[in-house]
């Protein structure tokens, strides 16, 4: 049993509305060292694999398939 | 083909909210809908008097709502059921011509899909496009103002006028069309006639910022078809405004017309129908 994590972000200067309107909340809360706010999507996956390869690439395929729109999307995959 | 013999199958899975508008529309038209839920298409339905083939059907919608839960990503969940399911049936679909429309969510999954704008191919094996959240990063809730662009591959909106501009409300958080390889996407929608329509001011001006263009929308585009037109998504509602009565100003400016704005859209399509099948 491997567990993967999938993390989805957004690819650069594609606007990013909760990541800035959150960004204001925090410089308007007194955090006015905060400089960038980006949101992330995770995915735990929980999955039966051969091995830590096999289990990568299939986690590879998810996000090809259905977990990221690669017109927008930038993901990184670990063996957690 | 008579009006009454077309079968329209609205399309239903969990969390679509506007297949009873988009039913009402064809129904007072004349044709014949049909609520039909994914399972019923996968063959999982309870009971098999309730399975559905794709190819019983002359118009598909896809409804506007919030399917399932617009996790993931709007539509993203709902495309891959119907492409793990019937992804080929509705290849072929598209391919002989039958139209398939959708509206808010419906547009969305299409694009999820890889329907539209699929100049690559009928169904791309990836998403070519994708409706990202709104520039405001707000739930845009209100009438829109939407001029026709397409100067005639569209067969979902033969009975407007090019340069028309009418009034159709949106409701979304993701309706931002951006797409894959802009510099050279863009030219080829425009080129290729596949804009259909794009939110303009009260002057009918493209280059109207927020809040005439909801969304951030590059080029104001609110909907767009596919290089043979049969295929159709907008971010709009025209199902919300068959009827005058649904316009916010219908009392004000007293227009005597029954019809509403989006009735056209629908009827372009039955149109459409009867003379080519």
């Amino acid at each position: 049993m491997f567990t993967i994590e999938v993390k989805v972000g957004l690819k650069k200067g594609v606007v990013d509305p909760e990541g800035s309107n959150t960004l204001k909340s925090l410089n308007l809360l007194g955090f006015e060292e905060v400089g960038s706010v980006k949101t992330l999507k995770v995915f735990r996956i929980e999955m039966e694999a051969p091995s830590k390869e096999d289990a990568l690439k299939r986690a590879d395929e998810m996000c090809q398939r259905l977990l990221m729109n690669p017109v927008i999307h930038t993901y990184l995959i670990d063996v957690i | 083909m008579k009006v009454s013999d077309i079968r329209v199958a609205v399309l239903r899975m969990e969390g679509i909210n506007c297949e009873q508008e988009t039913y009402d529309a064809f129904e007072r038209l004349g044709a014949r809908p049909e609520f039909v839920h994914i399972k019923q298409l996968e063959k999982r339905w309870p009971d098999s008097g309730g399975y559905r083939d794709l190819e019983e059907y002359d118009i598909l919608m896809l409804p506007g709502g919030f399917s399932a839960g617009d996790y993931i990503r709007a539509g993203a969940i709902f495309a891959s059921r119907i492409k793990s399911s019937v992804g080929k049936d509705l290849v072929r679909f598209i391919e002989e011509g039958k139209p398939v429309g959708g509206f808010c969510n419906g547009f969305q999954i299409m694009v999820e899909l890889g329907v539209l704008p699929g100049y690559s191919s009928t169904m791309s094996d990836r998403p070519e496009a994708v409706l990202h959240a709104n520039d405001s990063g707000n739930f845009e809730c209100r009438p829109a103002l939407l001029k026709m662009v397409n100067r005639g591959s569209c067969v979902w909106t033969s009975r407007i006028e090019k340069d028309e501009v009418r009034l159709i409300p949106v409701a979304h958080a993701e309706g931002n069309l951006i797409l894959d390889d802009p510099d050279r996407a863009y030219a080829r929608l425009f080129d290729s006639d596949m804009v259909v329509f794009r939110y303009c001011d009260t002057e009918g001006d493209f280059e109207a910022p927020y809040p005439y263009n909801p969304n951030g929308s590059r080029f104001n585009i609110a909907g767009i078809c596919n290089d043979t037109g049969n295929v159709f998504g907008m971010m709009p509602h025209p199902e919300r405004v068959f009827d005058r009565i649904a316009h916010p100003d219908w009392y004000r400016k007293r227009i005597s017309r029954d019809e509403g704005d989006g009735r056209a859209v629908f009827e372009s399509v039955l149109d459409h129908v009867v003379k080519r099948f």
